[in-house]
């Protein structure tokens, strides 16, 4: 009975928002890139970057929003680098999108030493605090779960409506869609399908870079090696599971952080029966049960990692 | 911009190209040495010393390059049938695991017979590791390079789980290590005295084997003909799916003798610490390779190369040795453009 | 109303002195073009002869190195797509610019609406799209998902597209080329509908009845280079036909062959997607040697699924597949070919051969596991080499050797080494299947003519093709496919093309549904 008690208390929920957080942001990155029709294996090392870059920002004694800013830059720039090999040049998504995990992460690993060559144990900064909205966060264990989170949660569910808005309400997000369908019609109507693309991989990416400084600014208070800890690659899997639609990979998001604090709490209860390892395992586990799940009812945008060249036919 | 197929391909093109993109990834390096405060030339001067300057250096960055090649022909083989194996990680570490449980005097056998069926078993290992992606893949359209990633994770918790469990050493004064493997079971050194073992000799025969079947045989086609266009290939009769599973198990195998070779070679046991992302790195290596298996022999030692520079040369000079992985990613990605940029031609109107 | 109009009027477009070059092809030679308003002029050429180059430098997608296009008046800056329509030109391209899975409305006003606007416009996209619509007699639902439309469907989403952004200048490329002879007339009226409220319209062909149908001029462009150009009244077929090609065109003369036994059988077979147009239930079909039978009809109507199951992709789900007397149990690409069934797939590019393997490693792909080949699992290259280079040579191939890569082969250089790899080892059954789409007049004779001497040799050829002409020119019998149909066959000469036609368009068929074809 303990272990299904779990689910109704308000910190559990609390702590599976938080764990939601991050997946959210980079989720929104992948799904857009992967909308416009291009695959962003760069996401692992693009939210290692932006771990470090908002950190190091507030770090350096800029506001956290400076930090965060400085995050989806840093995300933009590595964004701009995949965009160039993958889109203009057509070169392979899969390679180049490994390519730039290991470059962003090793670069962060360098830039990290050479910033901080003396210190031993990461120093802390003074992250984002929870902010209570009157009223809602009364509610019983919704208002403690919902709305008791920092600034850059909220921030995070905003972007799910804003992405929504943008890709079924607005003139761009049409283009944008039709891009990853077929990059042809858009370019008959006189739109650069080159433009777009770069367009939405510079801008999935600054998401997935806000997605890494939030551990950083949010979740924890400093900068570990490790610490994205393949998150990225859970969102690969989550755009898959909610079917390129943000609202299911925002639903996606929250189940699989859900499941995620969960096993944390279980662990607890049944006290050390289990190795622990088999709790950290069941996440990624649970992806790829997911991918298989979805795979039948899965309808990619039809033009998914296939370069296109104007003039071709 | 377009891009239009050199019809006229030289030697020159395909030589030129990759050379302009080492020579832009040691500009970059060279930045980024500049930016930790540092001399480029003297950096560069202590990699190459660390690399290659004596013999203690030369042997070292073979030894390193001894599972890259194993990892680098993994992945080749893989990209070569358009099988995009991630979980060359993960492969090598079943790998050293098969190792350490067959190689720790469970099985009463004699060497010479003990050798063969453990080797026999890593490769089986690794390669239905790597079968299950593939059938994934093959059965559901469940993009392997997303399994193979979380695959990798997966099996490092085990291996975390086995070391604190079932094969833990009890004698490990607490450390999640393994029992050593048996006198028989070790690679025996190339050189009294010196780290490097005969797992680099295995390494060089794997590469001759998988050029052969690359080159030489129907299976070697067959894969070639899936990776360039499966559906002409499934058209022209060959069996596309089986022709993919048995890609996997040859690519899993071979990364797999990469955890042998370093555990029964190298390191005697096995620990969480075994590769220092050994099965990224072979990305890395196949592709500067071109995903020739006989010039991952090379690359795999450039690559070795680096790192063990890199390693010898942060000891004295105040630049960190990441400054290795960021050379090799960056020449992953120079190197992708160059050989496209050899075989097309960019137009800008 | 001027149809013919005087040279005095000013002209909607002129296109000066294009001159376009892909390293030592001349794709456009200094060629001229002007279009009046209220005039349909065709630009007619066989495949190669620089139409489609002409128009992607038209739109922007390519510069010319020399000479300008100039549109009311206004030259067009080189390169940029959006000039083109900004000055009101559209386009009609032969394969639809249509993203599917989005709505009639969001592909028409899509690139419309500012990108920076917050809000896409619904309510003035679907009025104007109406009252289009209702003007030209080109109704289609705007909220209609385009997967869901027939293709003449999509073709008035395509013409209203242009409209919707005020074209006044309408190019067609190929624009019958997928449509029913009923489709083609209805889309001949909307265009003298169009031109009569004052637009001006191209009509990109390669077919005469057509352009002397509904054009009031004709260019005609061989090899890149303007040859000709007629008031059509002032001109006929055979004149056209003549300037269109250097040599004249000659029908391949086919000797009357006594067919043989049956080398084929569909037996009530049922395959393909269920629901889909392309779906067979129950059909069959017969295939006897020294027999070509011709499969007409508008692509997309189970001509895929047909060329599937004679070819081994596609394995029956019921009913009886029999070739030479055998009653097949597993069907597959691999049985097929060890049963004597040569095959030559509609896409070259995509199924007919892997681009970047060699000419060599290309031409041995479905024999590779024979022993002519391989040995123990080993290949045999010297073998492959001296069939490639045999290859080359019967075949006229031009290829610098067997180790060239087949990227850089032309359509008519890689469909002889297709053909050289089916024909080889004499099969008892061909499958062709738009065997000379996109083929130049030389390339497409020398493929009827390796089809007749295989038929001579007494094999069974299935030929499917969209081209009426090419049908009629080769096949002993006729068949007609539509909706996953076939029509019972008719011996050469027997229908009209105005029978055949109706019968395309899926009337006159059985009542059962499945055409006998015995």
């Amino acid at each position: 009975m303990e272990a299904f008690d779990i689910l109704l208390t308000a910190s559990f929920w609390a702590a599976a928002i938080r764990i939601a957080s991050p997946l959210i942001f980079a989720t929104m990155g992948e799904l857009i890139c992967e909308r416009a029709g291009v695959l962003n294996l760069g996401i692992e090392g693009i939210m290692v970057a932006g771990a470090f870059a908002g950190w190091i920002t507030v770090y350096a004694g800029a506001d956290l929003w400076v930090g965060v800013a400085a995050a989806a830059l840093a995300g933009a720039a590595f964004g701009l680098l995949h965009g160039f090999f993958t889109v203009p040049l057509g070169l392979s998504q899969h390679v180049t999108g490994i390519g730039i995990t290991l470059l962003a992460t090793s670069l962060t690993y360098f830039v990290y030493r050479i910033s901080l060559p003396e210190v031993t144990s990461p120093p802390k900064i003074e992250p984002f605090v929870p902010l209570a909205i009157p009223f809602l966060s009364d509610i019983p264990v919704i208002g403690p779960a919902l709305f008791n989170q920092t600034p850059l949660t909220y921030l995070a569910f905003v972007l799910v409506g804003l992405v929504a808005w943008v890709l079924y309400r607005t003139p761009l997000g049409i283009t944008l869609r039709a891009v990853g369908e077929n990059p042809a019609a858009v370019e008959a109507q006189g739109i650069s399908v080159t433009a777009i693309r770069m367009g939405a991989v510079m801008a999935g990416s600054a998401m997935m870079a806000v997605g890494g400084a939030f551990l950083t600014m949010s979740a924890f208070n400093s900068f570990f090696f490790e610490m994205v800890n393949g998150r990225g690659w859970i969102c690969i899997a989550l755009v898959v599971f909610g079917s390129w639609r943000p609202g299911k990979a925002l639903l996606g998001a929250i189940l699989f952080a859900a499941f995620d604090a969960y096993q944390v709490r279980l662990q607890q209860v049944t006290g050390g029966v289990v190795p622990y390892q088999v709790f950290l395992m069941l996440p990624y586990v649970l992806s790829i049960v997911a991918l298989i799940a979805v795979s039948r009812r899965a309808s990619y945008p039809k033009a998914l990692m296939i370069p296109y060249q104007k003039g071709e036919r | 911009m377009r891009l239009e197929p050199r019809s006229d391909a030289t030697l020159a093109h395909t030589l030129l190209f990759p050379a302009g993109a080492v020579l832009l990834t040691l500009i970059i390096a060279a930045g980024l040495v500049l930016l930790a405060g540092a001399s480029p030339f003297s950096v560069f001067g202590l990699v190459l010393k660390g690399a290659v300057g004596s013999e203690f250096a030369l042997l070292e960055t073979l030894t390193r390059a001894t599972p890259l090649i194993f990892t680098g022909l993994a992945v080749a083989v893989a990209f070569r049938a358009r099988l995009w194996n991630i979980g060359a990680e993960a492969q090598l570490y079943i790998g050293a695991v098969v190792t350490v449980v067959l190689g720790t005097g469970i099985l009463p056998l004699p060497g010479p017979v003990l050798v063969p069926v453990l080797i026999a078993g890593v490769v089986c290992a690794g390669g239905l590791l790597l079968l299950g992606p593939a059938y994934l893949k093959i059965r559901f359209g469940v993009d392997e390079v997303v399994t193979t990633l979380l695959m990798n994770f997966i099996i490092l918790l085990f291996v975390s789980m086995l070391l604190e469990g079932p094969l833990k050493d009890p004698m490990g004064l607490g450390w999640p290590q393994s029992k050593r493997v048996t006198e028989d079971v070790q690679l025996p050194r190339l050189i009294r005295g010196k780290r490097l073992h005969l797992g680099f000799g295995l390494a060089l025969i794997s590469a001759l084997a998988t050029w052969v079947i690359m080159k030489k045989t129907v299976f070697g086609y067959e894969m070639r003909a899936v990776g360039h266009n499966a559906e002409a290939a499934r058209f022209a009769g060959i069996p596309v799916n089986i022709v993919l599973m048995k890609t996997a198990l040859l690519s899993g195998g071979l990364a797999a003798l990469a955890g042998y070779s370093e555990v029964a070679g190298l390191k005697g046991n096995l620990t969480l610490d075994l590769s220092p992302g050994f099965g990224y790195t072979g990305i890395v290596v196949a592709m500067l390779a071109m995903l020739n298996p006989l010039g991952i022999v090379l690359s795999a030692i450039f690559v070795a190369g680096i790192f063990v520079g890199a390693d010898a040369m942060s000891r004295s000079a105040k630049v960190p040795s990441y400054i290795a992985d960021v050379m090799t990613a960056t020449a992953l990605l120079t190197m992708v453009a160059a050989i496209m940029l050899a075989r097309y031609r960019v137009r800008w109107r | 109303m001027t149809r013919h109009a005087s040279g005095k009027a000013k002209p909607v477009l002129r296109l000066a002195g294009i001159t376009k070059r892909f390293g030592p092809l001349v794709a456009n030679d200094a060629v001229d073009v002007t279009l009046q308003r209220g005039e349909v002029v065709a630009l007619l050429g066989e495949n190669g002869a620089g139409k489609t180059t002409l128009m992607n430098i038209l739109f922007g997608h390519y510069v010319a190195d020399s000479g300008t296009v100039s549109a009311f008046g206004r030259e067009l800056p080189p390169g940029d797509p959006h000039a083109a329509l900004q000055a009101g030109i559209g386009m009609v391209h032969q394969h639809f610019m249509l993203v599917d899975n989005m709505t009639v409305l969001e592909n028409i006003a899509l690139g419309t609406q500012s990108l920076a606007a917050v809000r896409f416009d619904k309510k003035i996209a679907r009025s104007r799209i109406v009252e289009l619509g209702r003007a030209f007699g080109l109704a289609v639902d705007p909220d209609a998902r385009i997967a869901d439309l027939s293709v003449g469907e999509r073709q008035r989403v395509e013409i209203l597209k242009a409209l919707y952004r005020e074209a006044r200048i309408l190019i067609l490329d190929e624009p019958t080329a997928v449509l029913t002879p009923m489709e083609a007339d209805a889309l001949f009226a909307t265009l003298k509908k169009l031109v009569g409220e004052g637009l001006a319209v191209i009509f990109i062909s390669h077919k005469l009845n057509e352009v002397m149908a509904i054009s009031d001029r004709v260019l005609v462009l061989r090899a890149g280079r303007l040859v000709g150009e007629r008031h059509i009244a002032d001109t006929d077929r055979s004149e056209l036909a003549a300037l269109m090609v250097d040599e004249e065109i000659r029908p391949p003369s086919v000797e009357p062959v006594e067919p043989g036994r049956i080398a084929f059988e569909l037996k009530a077979v049922s395959a393909g997607r269920p629901g889909s147009a392309g779906r067979l239930e129950g059909t069959d079909l017969t295939l006897r040697a020294g027999e070509i039978t011709g499969i007409a009809g508008v692509s997309g109507n189970g001509q895929a699924t047909l060329a599937g199951l004679v070819s081994g992709t596609t394995a029956p789900e019921a009913g009886a597949l029999v070739v030479g007397g055998e009653a097949m149990t597993t069907w597959s690409p691999h049985i097929a070919l060890s049963h004597g069934i040569g095959r030559i797939p509609e896409d070259r590019h995509a199924t007919g051969m892997i681009g970047d393997m060699s000419v060599a490693e290309n031409l041995v792909s479905e024999t590779v596991r024979t022993p002519r080949f391989s040995r123990a699992g080993f290949l045999k290259a010297r073998a492959a080499q001296d069939f490639a280079r045999a290859v080359i040579a019967d075949y006229d191939v031009k290829c610098p050797s067997p180790e060239a890569r087949t990227r850089l082969l032309s359509g008519g250089n890689m469909q002889k080494l297709i053909l050289g790899r089916a024909l080889d080892g004499a099969p008892s059954v061909i499958m062709a299947n738009q065997p000379t789409r996109g083929l130049d007049v030389g390339a497409v004779a020398y493929v009827h003519r390796r089809l007749l001497e295989a038929r001579s040799n007494g094999a069974a050829v299935l030929l499917i093709s969209e081209d009426l002409d090419e049908i009629l020119a080769l096949s002993d019998r006729v068949i007609v496919m539509s909706r996953g149909r076939l029509s019972a066959p008719s011996a050469r000469g027997d229908r009209s093309i105005r029978q055949l036609g109706e019968l395309m368009a899926g009337h006159g068929f059985a009542q059962d549904g499945a055409g006998h074809a015995a």
